[in-house]
């Protein structure tokens, strides 16, 4: 399931306007994650998730990096992200059906703020980019 | 899992503004549904789906009709929704996975559409009662 060309030159071009928002966006998606889907709350039980929390913006900013990082470095998840996917797999064990809920969550937030951009072509690059992310994420569970 | 009746409230309160775009809505959500998840076209191959066909206009003005029709009456979403419940039932027979596909790309939708009125609360409520519509719309597989 590799990106085309035109998709990473979709997914690069969004994130370029995104400049350095990401980690707003990335907050925005985590807010929602938590209130339409409560059961994602367990995974944080040491944070403050209110509205508002600084430690959700701190959260968003971690999950911001990531994605940013795995935008500069399309040709090779894995080995950029190995860290993230030991953690994931070691440490953290989200479900993985967690990762789906948000990145539905991030797809709203992005299209909310840039509508003029998030043609189905964008979306379905992102959300091509996102699952590749994911995968990653969980490649090490078992 | 029924809504609360701030929920209700919530979903209400945007309808007026989705129903003036209904067919634009309808169609761009179907649009979104077919680039991100092409697996899903397997489902109409006696429609043409190149975006802004009058097929996926017609089709997209009716799933937005129907989620309408639940909206009116959404105090008694089954009995409204029971004839389409037997089509998918008994006809049509969609895999549930895919209502969740079409859930997601709504409400990519309204958020691109209507940032402002999208906030967390409204998109929380929105796919609960998109999850609500998509149960009933399985319940009578079997």
């Amino acid at each position: 399931m590799a990106l085309s060309a035109a998709e990473r030159a979709m997914v690069r071009a969004l994130w370029r306007k995104l400049g350095d928002n990401v980690g707003v966006y990335a907050t925005e998606a985590l807010e929602r994650t938590f209130l339409a889907f409560p059961g994602t709350k367990t995974y944080f039980p040491h944070l403050d998730l209110s509205p508002g929390s600084a430690q959700v913006k701190a959260h968003g900013q971690k999950v911001a990096d990531a994605l940013t990082l795995a935008v500069d470095q399309l040709d090779d998840l894995p080995g950029a992200l190995s860290f993230l996917s030991d953690l994931h797999a070691h440490k953290l064990r989200v479900d993985p059906a967690n990762f789906q809920l948000l990145c539905h969550c991030l797809l709203v937030t992005l299209a909310r703020h840039f509508p003029g951009d998030f043609s189905p072509a964008m979306q379905a690059s992102l959300d091509k980019f996102l699952s590749r992310v994911t995968s990653t994420l969980a490649s090490k569970y078992r | 899992m029924s809504l609360t009746k701030s929920e209700r409230a919530i979903i209400m309160s945007i309808w007026d503004k989705i129903g003036m775009q209904a067919e634009a809505i309808g169609t761009e959500t179907l649009d979104r549904l077919f680039s991100s998840f092409p697996q899903t076209k397997t489902y109409f191959p006696h429609f043409d789906l190149h975006p802004g066909s009058p097929q996926l206009r017609t089709h997209g003005s009716k799933v937005v009709a129907a989620v309408g029709d639940a909206v009116k009456n959404i105090d008694n979403i089954a009995s409204a929704l029971t004839k389409l419940s037997e089509l998918h039932a008994y006809i049509l027979r969609v895999d549930p996975v895919n209502f969740k596909l079409l859930s997601h790309c709504l409400l990519v939708t309204l958020a691109a559409r209507f940032p402002s009125d999208f906030t967390a609360e409204v998109h929380a409520a929105w796919d609960k009662f998109m999850s609500i519509l998509s149960s009933i719309l399985t319940e009578k597989y079997r």
